[in-house]
């Protein structure tokens, strides 16, 4: 799950790390006060969404008057923020983040990660801040900096202090980044985060360190010990589709074909899409419907993926382990009719009474096509949406 | 001989008496695996399955003289029950359980490190030799004993390799879900290297997917270390970057982990890769 910038910053004051001051409003109508809450005379105006490039794509302002603010949140407000990685749809803007500007000296990089192949938290630094982190670890890698942090012990003042040196900060910034970079450690566990990253860390002309930005993830998996989190989750920003999915334990992922896809199983699901593609169509989605595909979610399920106009026509691939094909067929053929699907359905039915589920599937006088093979099954819903695109 | 299970594993569940443990302790105890008890604290005493139920995992060992043990407990309590598996003193944990928080699983992984003991999974089907030991979920009536050594971090992809090389004729030595979580207590390396050193296993299927990097690691130990034939699957080419695909392993962060990479690690290796799911029994018949 994903934090909004200016919640991710207050998570930061939490722990002591340096952020500015800051307001943020929902209406156009708020930013007067918001303005005086934050004083000065120059304000820098910030939509919050998730996704990177905000900046790039025009969702980051520097305003000198009052009027000036008041019309860019408008603008901000009224549309949503299409940047290159937010998909061409773009991401809803609720709200409006108002802070001081800084004068900047230098821009550094300071990010939190878990290392999976070395079962460690894993601290980056870099001097190249204010820029794609991903851009730097390609083109120059030795710019990044790494610390491991050993469970045991947890993240050490002398790995703060080493960082902070190698960064080339000098005097009372070592110390007040230590700090830093402690409660930044103390925050990853505490919370349960999974990625958390300051890009960029600003060093002001003041010699001042302060957070300018705040990309936090938590682990899903970890959300129930942490219901004041989950509690900032922002729906809104999510693919409705997937949202709705959510509540019914399916895992649904919209992509841009026309088959739509009913899987049990992440891998296999995955597995499908990448023979629909290798056969010559595209897959409209990702969808697991779980080991136990009752024939509810299943109903469900296929109401998700008709959900989305693109779909000309739906594979379903279910290998049966513990849950029987007959019960799956039975699931789907009620599921077909109560949603009412005219499309073409392409059914592959492995496993534990495969065979039978396959006969009751064949005279239900629906438009589903029973197929026995994986690559058949690709094919055939393949050629029933019109052929190799 | 098989790797991990055989007929002589005496096996324990962990939440024996909850819903899932009961129906898949069944499932065991019909394949004939050698579930001794199990384990609910609070049910101590009790029988269920016609099994004794314990209070501790150290009273279960103690009188069962069990060595393995698979966990069924819903997942805020799993890190508890992979250590008391650990300070039970036995040496091989199956945890099934999808869900783990990360940072739960990381100082897992440290203790079952140190004390030198196996843990499978989490989020995974389990571990079965065939005709000998079922520790898992995996639907039994498809396996075949035979010569194939299969590991996977997905379940059903686990058992797509399993039916083709059943009816391919091949059969397998034993298979071992590693699960699709970030952090595993086994990755593909500790199998490859049991299976190389196993006698009965002729070849290896390797199911892969999208997210990390255990796949490349795995390309350089096969390199150096594995004489055998591989086959290799890697689900989730077509799969967006940023998004996780259900396991929450598979996803594609900060432009790294993409099935491309690691069928590009994988040839560069010398491992016969297939594009496609369907193509892992017949690619082995080409390879043995």
């Amino acid at each position: 799950m994903n934090l909004h910038e200016y919640q991710g910053k207050a998570l930061f004051a939490r722990y002591g790390l340096p952020v500015p001051a800051r307001a943020v409003v929902q209406t156009a109508e708020q930013v007067p006060a918001a303005l005086a809450e934050v004083a000065g005379d120059r304000w820098i105006i910030k939509a919050q969404a998730h996704t990177g490039g905000r900046g790039k794509a025009g969702g980051v302002r520097l305003v000198d008057d009052q009027a000036a603010a008041i019309a860019y949140v408008k603008q901000l407000l009224a549309q949503p923020l299409v940047t290159y990685q937010s998909g061409p749809a773009g991401k809803p803007v609720n709200e409006v983040l108002i802070e001081p500007p800084l004068a900047i000296a230098r821009e550094l990089y300071l990010g939190v990660v878990i290392d999976r192949s070395r079962s460690r938290v894993v601290v980056m630094a870099s001097t190249e801040g204010g820029v794609e982190i991903e851009k730097v670890a390609a083109q120059t890698p030795e710019k990044i900096l790494k610390t491991i942090v050993d469970p045991r012990v947890g993240l050490q003042p002398y790995q703060c202090r080493e960082l902070a040196f190698s960064l080339g900060l000098s005097g009372k910034q070592v110390s007040v980044f230590s700090q830093l970079l402690l409660g930044l450690g103390q925050l990853f566990i505490a919370e349960d985060l999974a990625l958390v990253e300051i890009n960029p860390l600003a060093v002001s002309e003041s010699g001042e360190l302060l957070c300018l930005d705040a990309k936090v993830n938590i682990d899903d998996n970890a959300l129930y010990r942490h219901s004041d989190l989950l509690a900032l989750r922002d729906l809104r920003q999510e693919d409705p589709r997937e949202v709705e999915a959510n509540q019914w334990q399916l895992n649904y992922i919209a992509l841009d074909g026309n088959i739509g896809c009913m899987v049990n199983g992440a891998g296999l699901a995955m597995a499908t899409m990448d023979l629909i593609k290798l056969v010559g169509g595209e897959p409209a989605n990702f969808l697991d419907v779980g080991g136990t595909a009752t024939k509810e979610r299943v109903a469900e399920a296929f109401k998700i993926i008709l959900s989305d106009d693109q779909v000309r026509g739906i594979l379903v691939n279910i290998f049966g382990g513990i849950v029987r094909c007959d019960l799956i067929a039975e699931g789907i053929i009620a599921a077909v009719e109560e949603v009412g699907v005219t499309l073409p359905v392409v059914v592959r039915l492995e496993g534990t009474n495969a065979e039978r589920g396959r006969q009751l599937l064949e005279p239900s006088g629906l438009q589903i096509q029973a197929v026995a093979g994986l690559s058949q099954a690709a094919k055939a819903i393949v050629a029933a949406v019109g052929g190799v695109t | 001989m098989s790797i991990l299970v055989n007929k002589s594993t005496r096996v324990i569940c962990q939440g024996f008496t909850g819903k899932q443990g009961t129906f898949h302790s069944e499932q065991a105890i019909a394949y004939g695996s050698q579930l001794v008890g199990g384990v609910t604290p609070g049910k101590g005493g009790q029988r269920h399955l016609d099994r004794p139920v314990f209070d501790t995992v150290r009273d279960a060992v103690a009188e069962t003289a069990a060595d393995a043990t698979m966990i069924y407990v819903p997942a805020a309590f799993c890190k508890d029950a992979i250590l008391e598996a650990v300070a039970a003193g036995l040496r091989l944990i199956v945890c099934i359980t999808e869900g783990i928080p990360t940072l739960d699983m990381l100082l897992v992984n440290e203790v079952v490190h140190d004390a030198g003991v196996t843990l499978i999974g989490p989020n995974c089907p389990g571990v079965i030799t065939p005709g000998e030991c079922k520790i898992g979920i995996m639907p039994a009536a498809i396996h075949r004993p035979g010569r194939i050594g299969i590991v996977s971090r997905s379940g059903t992809l686990t058992y797509e390799a399993v039916k083709q090389t059943s009816d391919a004729g091949l059969g397998q030595s034993t298979c071992v879900g590693i699960g699709g979580d970030p952090l595993p207590g086994t990755n593909f390396i500790d199998c490859l290297g049991w299976f190389e050193a196993d006698d009965q296993t002729e070849a290896i299927v390797m199911v892969g997917e999208i997210g990390g990097t255990a796949e490349e690691e795995a390309a350089d130990f096969i390199r150096t270390h594995v004489s055998k034939p591989v086959v290799a699957y890697i689900a989730g080419v077509t799969a967006p970057a940023g998004k996780r695909m259900g396991h929450a392993g598979a996803i594609i962060a900060a432009g790294q982990g993409t099935a491309e990479e690691k069928y590009l690690a994988l040839e560069a290796a010398g491992v016969a890769t297939v594009r496609s799911p369907a193509a892992m029994a017949e690619r082995l018949l080409e390879v043995l």
